[in-house]
C-alpha cells in the first residue's frame, strides 16, 4: 500500500529543512558580509521549489500559494535574508503564471524555469518616479530586426547580481503615458548591469540589493500582454502584500521564541521564582498573536477571493486594494514592535550579536519593511481610495 | 449621457489629451488618467448622476473607458427603476 504525500505538506516540509540547515546556519554571515545567501538558494534549487508555483504541466511543482505563504514563513524564521529572496522570486513566477494567457514564449520560458531552477529578481522601482510603482520612465523602443530595447535607471533591485532572468516595468513605448505600462522578462544574456550605488545597509543585508542601469535587448514576445495595472492590482499587489508579511511573522515568530528560551532558561536557573521578565514575555505574546492573525486573515481572504470565479476581477476592486494595503501596513508595523519586545525581554544577551538570544538581526531585517514600498505612500493611496469605496 | 461624462472627465480626470478626441471605447488609463485622478472622476460622477457606485463597480475596467462607465451608470438606473 502506497501512502500519498500531499505536495504542498511535502514542500513545506522540504522548504523548512532546507531553513533549518541551510538558511539558519549562515544567516548570521550572511547578514555581516551582506552578501547573497547561496547555500539557502543552492538548496531551495536542489528541492525544485524555485518552481513549486509553476504548473504540473509546465514542469513546476503545481503547490497551492498558501503553500508558498507557509515556505515564506519558514524560511523568515531562519534567515530574513532568504526568505525574501525567495518570496521576492515567487512572486514574479505568481505574476507570469497567472498572466501569460496561453502565450507559448512564457510558457516554454516556465518549463526551463523549472528545468534549470532560474531565479528570477524584479526591476520595478525607477529613479525619478519618486516610489511610485503604477509609472515608468523607462520605455520599450524599437530595436534593429524588430528587436526591442530598453535602459531603465534602478534604485534598488534585489539580488538583481545573482539573478538568472529580470521581469521589468516599462512604458508601452516611446509615446506612452507613464501610467500605460508592461511588463518584460529578459532573459540572462540579453541584458546588462551597470551598479550605480553601494550596499550597506541596516537590514536585509543579504538581499544584495543596489541600484543598477539595466539595459538589454529582447523579443517582443518577452513582453507579457496583459498590461501591468491590471497585473499589478490582480497578482503583483495583493501576492507580495501577503507573502511579505508571511516572512515578517517569521522574523518576529523566531525573535518571540529567543525570548522564551530566554525566560525559560532563567525560570529553570531558580526553580519555583518565576522570572521577572515573564509578564514581559506574556504581553509579547499578545503582540505576535495580533500580527499572526492579521497575516492568517490575510492569506484566507486572498485565497478565498482568488478561487472565487471569475476571473481575479475582484481582487481589483477597491475594497481589495484597501484590504491587502492594510495587511502591509500592519505586519510592516507589527513585525518590529515585536522584535523590538523580545529585545526588551532579553536585554543585554539579547542585544548582544553573539548570544542563542540575539535578536539585533530579527529588529534590523524587520525595520525593512515599512520601507518595502514606503507605508506613507500606502496610506495616500488608501486615503484616496477611502473617499470612493464603500464597504472597508 | 456621454457628453456629460465627458465633461466630468474633462473636469476632474487631469488627462494631458482631450477626452473628447478619444474614441468612447479609448482606454482613458492608457492615455493618462492616474488611479488618483479616476478616484475624482468617480466621486464627480456619483454627485452629478445622484448615484453610488457599489463596490463591486469600483473596478479599473469600469471606468476605463467613456462607454464601460456610461454602461455602468445605466445599470445603476435601471436598478433603481426597478426597486
Amino acid at each position: 500500500m502506497s501512502v500519498s504525500v500531499d505536495p504542498d505538506v511535502a514542500f513545506v516540509e522540504a522548504v523548512r529543512g532546507v531553513a533549518d540547515e541551510f538558511a539558519a546556519a549562515n544567516a548570521d554571515a550572511v547578514d555581516r558580509e551582506a552578501r547573497f545567501p547561496v547555500e539557502a538558494v543552492e538548496a531551495l534549487r536542489a528541492e525544485q521549489a524555485l518552481s513549486a508555483l509553476v504548473p504540473r504541466e509546465l514542469g513546476g511543482g503545481g503547490v497551492s500559494f498558501a503553500a508558498i505563504a507557509a515556505a515564506c514563513f519558514e524560511l523568515g524564521r531562519r534567515c530574513g535574508a532568504s526568505a525574501m529572496v525567495f518570496a521576492m522570486h515567487q512572486i514574479q513566477v505568481a505574476t507570469i503564471v497567472r498572466h501569460l494567457e496561453d502565450a507559448p514564449w512564457f510558457e516554454e520560458y516556465l518549463r526551463e524555469l523549472a528545468g534549470e531552477q532560474r531565479l528570477i529578481a524584479s526591476v520595478t522601482s525607477e529613479v525619478g518616479t519618486g516610489g511610485d510603482m503604477g509609472r515608468s520612465i523607462a520605455a520599450v523602443q524599437q530595436g534593429p530586426d524588430g528587436d526591442c530595447e530598453f535602459e531603465k535607471q534602478a534604485p534598488t533591485v534585489s539580488y538583481g547580481a545573482h539573478a538568472d532572468d529580470l521581469l521589468v516595468t516599462l512604458r508601452r513605448g516611446e509615446q506612452a503615458e507613464p501610467s500605460d505600462q508592461v511588463l518584460a522578462l529578459a532573459r540572462k544574456g540579453q541584458y546588462g548591469l551597470e551598479q550605480t550605488g553601494s550596499w550597506d545597509p541596516l537590514g536585509m543585508r543579504g538581499t544584495c540589493s543596489p541600484g543598477y542601469v539595466v539595459s538589454a535587448r529582447i523579443a517582443p514576445e518577452q513582453i507579457l500582454a496583459t498590461p501591468f495595472p491590471r497585473v499589478s492590482a490582480e497578482s503583483m499587489v495583493p501576492i507580495s502584500h501577503v507573502l511579505w508579511s508571511h516572512l515578517w511573522l517569521g522574523i518576529a515568530t523566531d525573535a518571540f521564541d529567543r525570548a522564551r528560551a530566554f525566560v525559560r532558561a532563567a525560570a529553570k536557573r531558580k526553580p519555583g521564582e518565576p522570572p521577572p521578565t515573564a509578564v514581559r514575555l506574556s504581553h509579547l505574546m499578545s503582540e505576535l498573536s495580533l500580527l499572526r492573525a492579521e497575516v492568517d486573515s490575510g492569506l484566507a481572504e486572498f485565497t478565498a477571493v482568488d478561487e472565487q470565479g471569475p476571473g481575479r476581477e475582484r481582487l481589483s476592486t477597491m475594497a481589495s486594494a484597501l484590504r491587502f494595503n492594510n495587511l502591509k501596513i500592519a505586519a510592516s508595523e507589527q513585525a518590529p514592535r515585536v522584535c523590538q519586545g523580545a529585545l526588551g525581554v532579553c536585554g543585554i544577551v539579547g542585544f548582544k550579536n553573539d548570544t542563542p538570544f540575539s535578536v539585533g538581526r530579527h529588529l534590523r531585517d524587520s525595520m525593512s519593511a515599512c520601507l518595502m514600498v514606503a507605508n506613507e505612500r500606502i496610506h495616500q493611496t488608501n486615503a484616496s481610495l477611502l473617499l470612493i469605496a464603500k464597504d472597508v | 449621457m456621454t457628453d456629460e461624462i465627458r465633461q466630468i472627465i474633462r473636469e476632474h480626470g487631469r488627462m494631458p489629451v482631450d477626452v473628447g478626441e478619444l474614441a468612447p471605447t479609448a482606454d482613458l488609463y492608457q492615455a493618462g488618467m492616474t488611479s488618483h485622478a479616476s478616484v475624482n472622476v468617480m466621486l464627480a460622477l456619483e454627485d452629478h448622476f445622484d448615484v453610488e457606485f457599489p463596490d463591486r463597480m469600483l473596478t479599473r475596467s469600469v471606468f476605463e473607458s467613456v462607454a464601460s462607465i456610461e454602461a455602468a451608470l445605466r445599470e445603476l438606473r435601471e436598478e433603481a427603476a426597478v426597486s
